[in-house]
């Protein structure tokens, strides 16, 4: 199921989601291995930051909350893995955040310079007091922070986006028209919140953490659908995606590539490969190539 | 009764406190979690953090868990007492792969004892049981088992003075035949005890220990090497550590900063 995206061969269309087992090098190449066409790091900032105190992730059965706080070393204490991450063999995206225009340019600048194949900005996580969504909810920041980035890297831009925008495909707009080169959505939904009711607190330690897994899988889904009519960009479709049908209906809704985070949770951490199976097996059961798919559920509208 | 143990936490009141010593308390809880020795659960204390701990006594209605007072949350959770509320999810983990003959050594050291104790449970009684611990108040369970156990202590204030290590290989030496090693203490003692192993061509189980968030394998907070070690582990046999290059060498701190372990555990144990 090889496939082409920004000028690069994957051997699928199947993406690892930043946040989820993003921490290593070794542990990027074993989800490489075990299917994945293409994988995320875990999100770096402009310095070292823990994240927040437990609990931070809680499975709910039909999907998980979470609010990890973009814990990071710090792009300029990563030395080691940067150096075990040039020598790879698979293709990867390094997925930055910052607090301002400036931190995201800042460590958009350096990142490049130790060649990932692409770069994502994050400008979407709702668990932080300062760092992310803000820029991905208005379309004037989300320009400001995306055409400060492109100028400051060699790699194709990838924009990470959030469903709580009000209007997803004018913000999808407004990256492309800065210079982005692909769309990444979704980010977590919400934010969310779980109270125990026995101890009359909010379970996690950030109180609120974003929604991931098969329950947003719909939201997901209308959001690439709208952002598929507003931008010619390519799309990583992801929220929820689950099996090679789910994957289907997200590149039906107009996704390139399609991204999975929780589902390792749910199938293993060889449920790429699962996905890319179901998916080749649906495709010849249709008799359908990847192209008959892609954007499909916009027939109806042209 | 809810019977998902391993989603939103499980709100449970302490039933009955146990001081072990000056270092050690358990917690005992009646509630029947499912559970194989080796596996772990989140212990949530509302309002200060969240932390894995082994289950160190598994009965049908009832488990227990026990903590070293060390940092911020262990020292929190030994002022606790009856009644008080604490939340739990889990069990998580692959747990230990059981042989239930005689040539077996179980190797504990410090509050690696805590999590080889519901082992010793279910192996035959004439195992080799060697216990070691800095010195005799962190000797943890020193009158709980029927096995004839092998202490020693650093500053030989309990048993013999020395290492496990040293009864460990001083058993061999003496003939005795082994088809598995199990073991948890110190990453440094549990290396040495699979240096050994591997010298003398026995298999071995040893139980890993990194900083956890999610417990399930997706956040990648304790990974080391290839391996998840909420999820692949915490207990690894012999094979799958022969490939686990940063075992003994190297693990993440919580911003996910890969450092020596000397310095993950002086982080650790604040």
């Amino acid at each position: 199921m090889t496939i082409q995206f920004l000028g690069k061969t994957l051997k699928n269309p199947i993406v690892l989601a930043s946040g989820i087992l993003g921490n290593s090098r070794d542990i990027l190449e074993r989800v490489y291995e075990n299917g994945c066409g293409l994988v995320t790091m875990k999100s770096i900032g402009p310095e070292s930051r823990d994240g927040h105190k437990n609990p931070t992730v809680i499975d709910l059965g039909h999907g998980m909350i979470n609010a990890v706080g973009l814990p990071s070393p710090g792009y300029l204490n990563m030395g080691n893995e940067w150096d075990d991450l040039e020598k790879r063999d698979f293709p990867l995206i390094a997925s930055i955040y910052g607090g301002a225009v400036r931190e995201y340019q800042m460590v958009a600048e350096y990142v490049s310079l130790r060649k990932p194949d692409f770069i994502e900005i994050n400008i979407s996580c709702p668990n932080s007091e300062k760092h992310g969504m803000i820029f991905g909810v208005n379309p004037q920041s989300s320009h400001d922070v995306v055409s400060a980035v492109k100028k400051a890297i060699n790699v194709p831009l990838i924009v990470k986006l959030t469903p709580q925008a009000l209007d997803i495909g004018d913000i999808a707009r407004s990256c492309e028209d800065a210079g982005a080169d692909a769309i990444c959505a979704i980010n977590t939904v919400g934010p969310g919140m779980v109270i125990d009711i026995e101890s009359r607190i909010p379970v996690l330690a950030f109180k609120k953490g974003g929604l991931s897994g098969p329950m947003i899988k719909p939201v997901a889904i209308r959001c690439v659908f709208d952002i598929y009519k507003a931008v010619t960009i390519p799309i990583i479709g992801l929220g929820g995606i689950t099996t090679g049908e789910d994957a289907i209906e997200m590149m039906m809704a107009g996704a390139s590539l399609v991204g999975i985070g929780s589902a390792v949770r749910y199938r293993g951490i060889d449920v790429f490969q699962k996905v890319v199976d179901e998916m080749e097996a649906w495709l010849s059961t249709h008799n359908y190539s990847i192209e008959d798919i892609k954007g499909a559920a916009h027939k109806e509208e042209s | 009764m809810n019977t998902i143990t391993d989603q939103k936490h499980i709100m449970l009141k302490i039933e009955e406190k146990q001081v072990e010593s000056r270092e050690f308390a358990t917690l005992f809880f009646n509630y029947a979690l499912p559970f194989k020795p080796g596996q772990f659960i989140m212990v949530w204390i509302p309002g200060i953090d969240e932390k894995p701990y082994t289950i160190s006594y598994h009965e049908k209605d009832r488990f227990a868990i026990t903590i070293e007072a060390k940092g911020i949350f262990s020292q929190k959770a030994v002022t606790l007492e009856k009644g008080d509320l604490i939340g739990i999810r889990g069990p998580f983990g692959n747990g230990f792969d059981i042989k239930s003959d005689t040539a077996v050594a179980v190797i504990a050291g410090g509050c690696g004892m805590a999590p080889l104790a519901t082992l010793v449970e279910k192996l035959d009684k004439n195992i080799i049981f060697i216990h070691g611990a800095r010195s005799k108040e962190y000797i943890l369970y020193p009158d709980r088992f029927d096995n004839e156990r092998l202490f020693c202590t650093d500053d030989g204030s309990f048993g013999r003075k020395g290492l496990v290590t040293e009864l460990l290989e001083n058993e061999i030496t003496l003939g005795k035949h082994f088809d598995m090693v199990y073991t948890c203490g110190p990453e440094i003692m549990m290396h040495a005890v699979f240096n050994i192993c591997e010298k003398y061509h026995i298999p071995c189980q040893v139980s890993l220990e990194r900083y956890m968030r999610c417990g399930f394998g997706v956040c990648g907070a304790c990974v080391c090497g290839k391996q998840v070690v909420c999820k692949d582990g915490p207990v690894f046999a012999s094979s799958a550590l022969r490939d686990i290059k940063d075992f003994n060498t190297k693990a993440l701190l919580k911003s996910g900063k890969d450092v020596d372990l000397s310095q993950y555990f002086s982080w650790r144990c604040k």
